[in-house]
């Protein structure tokens, strides 16, 4: 290897700045030679006119070409004359190649400002919270539009499908469901007998767990649920028939979307969610039973008999009320979501990521709602 | 033909002089026990674009994955550079796999980037360049695979299928591979960008003095592009050499490839035609 061969030297001959180029003239040496392009010009020469020798070059690369192209217009900007002399004739073309690139500087990177980007996300969060109400206020009316030609030709419904989404979001959710709920049962009553005994009162452990698994726990923590494990699920499958055009397919076979997709798995949730309430609830009373019995020291006679005391049907009722109207909300997001989903793999993250925290936050705030109303109606 | 020296040559001259860049001898490969490829032998000279031909499912793309090593072989052994890929420390491979770019079928652009950090990506990962290098070679790339400037910004979902294909080109240019693996670069082309396309090749094929590895079906491609076919049936590559040569071959698998439906209207005098 011919190491002694520099990079980039200059020398002045005459009217004229040679700058001799040698050596391996690729990406791997690309910073130093940057760095030598850049200062070769730096120092004064009187020099009207530049030649650039490359003839020991030993190889080339089109970054190698770049840099090189780069002396020239270096060279040609201020007004020298610049040529390239020695070049091995096969590189020719590489040259020639780069020679027509980069003709206008890049853009440049749009600079940032933090204040300034902050106000503007605040703006657009608040812009997309309006469109998000609209877009789901639009898919509700289209659902309701959908289910009502279905239910004056009932036999246009999907009920494969409706079925085996109940299948998917019912059926195999019950063990996660019932372990949850037990578990919460169960962590309701040992926290309530624990502090309760101070008082001497623990058999109102039985009143606030009745209460509060059927009224509020019971129903959200299902929801909660649901949205996570089939919300999510709606999403991203929805969201990738998009990608794939398979939703304009049906559209161009004569089929609506909204009825062969999206109306069975609304069907499906709606049904689903009050039945995993009542199953949930009841594994939540069983787990709080238990706890009161081997933790609170009350044998299960007593419990259900405090219970039969504490609460009543309305109790019972206001709970599982709720249960269809959150299903509504968690099926409206996820299929919303999983529309709004574009070309890219992030994008499908993006959107079922934002349709369970979306399904979850409304749930919420639809739980509170009912809270107020039945508070205003004496329930 | 125009031989550069490999980039990333070592000092002891691995690969320099090799004529056969890539060779694979008695190559094995299946699924589920079996077998897709039933030793096959395959050389590719330096320098040249060689058109990899054979039926749909017939293993062409399970050759392409198996050289650069996205599939396990059975049996058999492939030299690259003259190196056996299996002999090769874990560092070595990967030095060797900078020397390669490949283009997927459906361009494999990396959906949450940009144009621009897609074809960036590569030389970002594996060269100390300046921002402002990294800039200016990025755009030379695209604009060497005849891309406007204006799609630098641009998400993959937002562009065409053509030019889903140039962005994948100049993303596995952006290292200057010595070899090109093309799989089926022109289809889902129309025919004047598939022309195109395969002049594209040709040109930077002899700028970069690039070794092309082409699948295709494509009959255009392989009249105009290609120096030399090579037909896969049966899991054995039946014929090589030039086009001239496959369109005499009495060969029944060629004779249908090359003379059925499709192939009857084209002479089989277009030749070859260089930029």
């Amino acid at each position: 290897m011919a190491a002694a061969a520099a990079l980039l030297d200059a020398r002045v001959v005459g009217r004229t700045l040679v700058l001799d180029a040698g050596g391996p003239w690729v990406a791997a040496e690309a910073s130093h030679i940057e760095a030598l392009v850049e200062n070769i010009y730096k120092r004064a020469y009187t020099a009207e006119e530049v030649n650039i020798n490359v003839s020991q070059v030993e190889r080339l690369d089109s970054v190698g070409a770049w840099l090189i192209e780069r002396l020239r217009r270096t060279a040609a900007e201020a007004n020298l004359k610049a040529e390239i002399k020695g070049l091995n004739p096969r590189y020719k073309i590489l040259l020639d190649e780069v020679a027509i690139s980069n003709k206008e500087p890049p853009h440049p990177h749009p600079k940032k400002k933090a204040l300034h980007d902050a106000i503007e996300h605040f703006g657009e969060t608040v812009a997309v919270a309006g469109q998000d109400f609209y877009a789901i206020m639009q898919m509700l009316g289209s659902i309701v539009v959908v289910a009502g030609r279905v239910a004056f030709t009932p036999l246009t419904l999907r009920f494969t499908s409706v079925v085996h989404h109940l299948d998917r979001v019912c059926y195999r959710a019950v063990p996660i469901i019932l372990l949850i709920n037990f578990l919460i049962g169960c962590i309701l009553a040992q926290q309530g007998i624990f502090h309760f005994r101070r008082f001497g009162a623990e058999t109102f452990v039985v009143d606030m767990v009745g209460i509060l698994v059927l009224r509020e726990v019971g129903v959200l923590i299902v929801s909660i649920m649901v949205a996570g494990r089939s919300g999510s699920a709606y999403t991203a499958e929805l969201g990738s028939m998009k990608m794939r055009e398979e939703m304009d397919a049906l559209r161009v076979m004569g089929f609506d979307p909204v009825e062969v997709l999206i109306l069975p798995r609304m069907i499906a949730l709606i049904i689903a969610l009050p039945l995993l309430t009542f199953i949930g609830s009841m594994a939540a009373l069983f787990g709080g039973g238990l706890v009161s019995w081997l933790y609170g020291g009350f044998p299960p006679e007593v419990f259900i008999e405090r219970l039969r005391e504490a609460i009543t049907m309305d109790t019972f009722r206001v709970g599982l009320i709720k249960a269809p109207f959150m299903a509504l909300i968690i099926g409206l997001v996820a299929c919303v979501e999983g529309l709004r989903v574009e070309g890219s793999a992030e994008s499908l993250g993006e959107h079922t990521t934002s349709s369970v925290v979306k399904a979850i936050f409304l749930v919420i705030v639809i739980d509170g709602f009912f809270a107020v109303f039945f508070a205003a109606i004496g329930v | 033909m125009n031989a550069l020296k490999p980039n990333g040559a070592k000092p002891n001259g691995s690969g320099v002089g090799v004529e056969n860049v890539i060779s694979a001898r008695d190559l094995v490969v299946g699924f589920h026990n079996v077998p897709v490829l039933k030793g096959l032998n395959l050389d590719v000279k330096r320098g040249e674009i060689l058109g990899f031909v054979g039926g749909s499912g017939g293993g062409k793309s399970v050759l392409t994955r198996t050289i650069i090593g996205l599939i396990p072989k059975w049996s058999g052994s492939i030299h690259v550079f003259g190196e056996d890929l299996d002999a090769l420390s874990e560092e070595d491979r990967s030095a060797l796999e900078r020397r390669w770019g490949v283009l997927f079928q459906g361009g494999a652009l990396f959906s949450s980037l940009t144009v621009r950090q897609n074809v960036q990506f590569p030389m970002r990962e594996n060269l100390e360049l300046s921002p402002r290098l990294l800039e200016e070679i990025s755009l030379a790339k695209l604009e060497m695979v005849g891309l406007h400037r204006d799609v630098l910004d641009k998400m993959p979902s937002e562009l065409s299928g053509g030019m889903v294909k140039r962005v994948a080109l100049a993303r596995s240019l952006a290292l200057d591979p010595e070899i090109l693996f093309l799989d089926e670069p022109t289809s889902g082309l129309d025919p004047i960008s598939a022309g195109d396309f395969d002049e594209l090749i040709m040109a930077l094929q002899q700028t970069l003095g690039l070794t092309v590895f082409m699948v295709t079906h494509d009959l255009d491609s392989l009249h105009t592009a290609c120096d030399r076919v090579a037909a896969l049936a049966d899991g054995k590559i039946i014929a090589t050499g030039p086009i001239e040569d496959m369109l005499q071959s009495d060969h029944p698998w060629l004779r249908a490839y090359f003379h059925g439906k499709r192939a009857k209207t084209r002479t089989g005098k277009t030749g070859r035609k260089r930029v």
